[in-house]
């Protein structure tokens, strides 16, 4: 940044509160990983309005320690660890199933009555809670409500039905957006990267191919740092 | 409580700081004029470590990623929304409109979809085709210059096509098309539509010192933090402020009117602080609006005054009239050829499709007036909420069961992962002056401002624009080999066409032209009733293309800002 330039950098609210902009970038070119900027790990983009939400939410308690145990339980038979990748407790799912049912409220009343509802018929056919029922009987008491009708609303389905297809929907996609279920589906991305198109063995996989005219016309990646000129007529000519 | 005055006098307040706002900021500032910003919303710079998103993992979220609080997901960059706390809408019974504001710096360039696509010859002059509603007082020749200007300050990636009503630029060079994308190009060209490379601006190679090249994460929504997508903060209001122009951004500031003098002039603007909720007044020689057709049309209707009774700008009794928003319609399908897919690399791309299809129909020949383009979704995007919840729904194109449990589901998700292409269709409806917006005179917001009420309604012209584009997803998913994800939208659904607002293109409040008994600004987006009054935002469009409208609020912003400079210099304003 060229200093001997006056910078009117003043952000004036009505408290005058004052914030000096520093986007500078250095001279040259900077490699891929420098040229993303730092951010800071303590945040995750959040305003001060949302910051304080999630510590509001976090301050509450949904779950008693019991039911928290049967989520982990019945995730777990959900969706069995695997080794290297773990399974929903490496994924942190029940934590995640105790927030999602404060953040959004309308869950409760299925979490909460199906995990009743999961004892009660566990105590029931075998006197014992659903967390201390071995995994045989477990499966005998999931198997006939983990099927449902996909041609009726689930809103017309027995709340067993219901509860278990919010538990499975939970459980999955809180593995897979976890560090342990990402890893275990093999994304790639979400960072920084060149895309140059899809590699030959894909494309021989799926039966398709580049067009070499549309490819002509697209980036040439080891031009990607030269600063675009063009002729008039808006040929790029670099 | 006294207004309080500050003695400053400035050449322009802008207020607003999208693309509009931050074309005139940039412009105008660079002219060595001094420049007042007011924005609504907190201060923002996508390269902040505070509030960046860019490239988190669903997991940094407690609620990886669910919108609960941002409604297009957790890591989207636009603080507003739909439904903003203590800023309500109304509506006028039987009608309907969503409004979607984004208060922050940039406003809504911080998270949008970067589809930059020129107007058309023909958009500009809709009557002379199909004599409905009105031509534009321009053409396209008049503002070509400017989407050239733009193309090359900004930059777009795109490639010349020669098609007489998508305009070729000053293009960057495209991505190579993802594997979806290969697929839809040998779906559409079965289905007999054109495909071509999107037009999105975004780096795909360096325009100059200042900002990064794209390092294709796929998150443009979430700003980029090395400014290698088109945000107004970042390409418009700090290098305007870098090259040391004369820049005072007030944030956090609503403003409730333009004020006016004896002579019916303006004289600046009052606006209240969300910081201490008291109310301020700011000078300027010259006010430029910029806060979104609906909110720019409001401040307008609200500056009442003895010389503009019926608001400022009102006299032809044209603002909020003509309110449109461009045409939605969507479509999914699962694709078989795409399933099985091996992640052994990174897809993410650019944030946004690399192929697309401009319209291709001639409406002289259909039962509806104007056309659409179609967008393109698909491929193996990073999990967040929602991914894998029902993780083998598609068994049932298969005759397999659905639902289960156990070591089974894994395979069920890596087999059906990234096997989905979606469509989105975006049409130019027809503008109406029946289709407006006005203050609700029993309702403020917690301001004390008086809010819009909206009253709109879809015509045939554009519910049959919708079914169009169902018929044409539906062939296009038939072509892939694909089975649709669902049913066809009836004609009660109105085949699926979203609600006035949903694509928020919204334009058209206060219309350009040459008689100010029928308009609001004249071609230079100029009041007709108050000479130093200009709104820049997309208020003045007299109509939408099949295109989205960003590239033209840009271009004409800076034509007026050019304006501006102008009769400055002449004394005229």
């Amino acid at each position: 940044m060229d200093r001997r330039k006056s910078i009117q950098t003043i952000i004036l609210g009505a408290g005058a509160s004052a914030l000096v902009f520093h986007g500078c970038k250095p001279e040259g070119e900077p490699t891929l990983a420098e040229a993303v900027a730092k951010s800071d790990e303590n945040y995750f983009g959040r305003t001060p309005e949302e910051l304080e939400r999630i510590e509001k939410l976090n301050a509450e308690k949904l779950f008693t320690d019991h039911e928290l145990d049967t989520i982990g339980a019945l995730s777990t038979v959900i969706l069995p660890p695997k080794e290297p990748n773990g399974g929903p407790i490496e994924a942190d799912v029940p934590n995640f199933i105790e927030f999602m049912g404060k953040d959004q409220p309308d869950l409760q009343i299925t979490l909460l009555g199906g995990l009743m509802w999961l004892d009660h018929k566990s105590n029931t056919e075998y006197g014992t809670d659903f967390k201390s029922a071995s995994l045989e009987q477990q499966k005998a008491i999931l198997d006939p409500i983990a099927f449902h009708d996909p041609n009726k609303s689930l809103d017309d389905q027995a709340l067993e039905i219901q509860f278990f297809y919010l538990m499975r929907g939970l459980t999955m996609t809180g593995y897979y957006t976890s560090k342990v279920g990402i890893a275990d589906l093999g994304y790639k991305g979400n960072m920084p990267n060149i895309w140059d198109g899809v590699p030959e063995d894909v494309l021989a996989q799926h039966g398709v191919a580049y067009d070499p005219e549309w490819i002509a016309k697209c980036v040439d990646q080891s031009k990607r740092n030269d600063i675009a000129e063009w002729d008039e007529q808006g040929n790029l000519l670099t | 409580m006294q207004i309080k005055e500050s003695s400053e006098m400035y050449d322009v307040i802008i207020v607003g700081s999208g693309a509009g706002g931050g074309m005139a900021t940039k412009q105008l500032a660079d002219a060595g004029l001094n420049v007042a910003v007011v924005e609504a919303g907190p201060y923002f710079d996508p390269a902040d470590p505070k509030t960046m998103t860019q490239l988190k993992w669903p997991y940094e979220s407690p609620r990886r990623g669910a919108n609960t609080d941002r409604v297009f997901g957790e890591w989207d960059m636009a603080y507003g929304g739909w439904d903003i706390e203590g800023e309500p809408y109304t509506h006028a019974e039987g009608t309907e409109f969503d409004w979607y504001r984004s208060h922050m710096l940039g406003g809504r360039t911080n998270h949008w979809g970067r589809i930059s696509l020129r107007f058309g010859p023909h958009d500009f002059k809709n009557k002379d085709h199909d004599g409905l509603g009105d031509n534009w007082p321009i053409s396209y020749e008049d503002v070509k210059p400017y989407y050239d200007k733009v193309d090359k300050l900004i930059g777009v990636f795109g490639t010349k096509e020669g098609r007489p009503n998508d305009p070729d630029g000053f293009f960057l060079p495209p991505p190579k098309p993802r594997l979806h994308e290969l697929f839809y190009i040998q779906g559409a060209k079965k289905t007999g539509i054109p495909v071509i490379p999107g037009r999105l601006s975004m780096l795909t190679k360096r325009i100059n010192k200042d900002r990064g090249v794209c390092f294709y994460c796929g998150q443009c929504s979430r700003s980029c933090s090395v400014y290698a997508d088109f945000s107004a903060g970042s390409c418009l209001i700090f290098p305007a402020q870098k090259s040391g122009g004369k820049v005072k951004i007030f944030v956090n500031s609503v403003v409730r009117e333009v004020t006016t003098n004896e002579e019916g002039k303006a004289t600046g603007v009052s606006y209240i602080s969300k910081d201490d909720r008291m109310e301020y007044k700011l000078k300027a020689k010259v006010v430029v609006l910029a806060a979104s057709a609906c909110s720019s049309a409001r401040i307008l209707l609200n500056s009442k005054s003895k010389q503009h009774p019926n608001g400022l700008g009102n006299s032809s009794d044209v603002v909020g009239k003509y309110l449109n928003d461009s045409t939605g319609a969507s479509r999914a399908g699962f694709i078989p050829g795409l399933m099985n897919r091996k992640p052994s690399y990174n897809e993410d791309g650019v944030g946004g499709m690399h192929v697309y299809t401009p319209w291709w129909g001639d409406n002289t020949k259909l039962d509806f007036p104007r056309g659409y383009h179609i967008e393109v979704w698909g491929g193996m995007g990073m999990p967040n909420y929602g991914f894998a919840y029902n993780p083998n729904a598609f068994n049932k194109f298969f005759g397999l069961p659905v639902g289960g449990y156990g070591e089974g589901l894994r395979e069920d998700v890596k087999k059906y992962y990234g096997a989905v292409i979606g469509f989105g269709g975006r049409g130019a409806p027809v503008a109406r002056k029946d289709n407006y917006c006005e203050i609700d005179p029993t309702t403020v917001d917690k301001f004390g401002i008086p809010v819009l009420k909206f009253n709109y309604k879809w015509s045939d012209f554009e519910k049959l624009q919708a079914k169009h584009m169902q018929q044409t997803f539906e062939e296009l998913i038939h072509n892939m080999g694909g089975e649709l994800l669902s049913p066809t939208p009836t004609k009660e659904e109105d085949y699926g066409l979203e609600a006035p607002g949903r694509i928020i293109h919204e334009v058209g409040t206060t219309r350009m032209g040459d008689d100010p008994k029928t308009s609001v600004t004249n071609k230079y987006q100029q009041l007709h009733d108050a000479k130093n009054v200009f709104i820049v935002d997309a208020g003045p469009f007299v109509s939408q293309g099949d295109k989205n409208c960003t590239w033209t609020i840009l271009a004409l912003s800076w034509r007026a800002s050019d304006y501006i400079i102008e009769q400055l210099k002449q004394q005229t304003i």
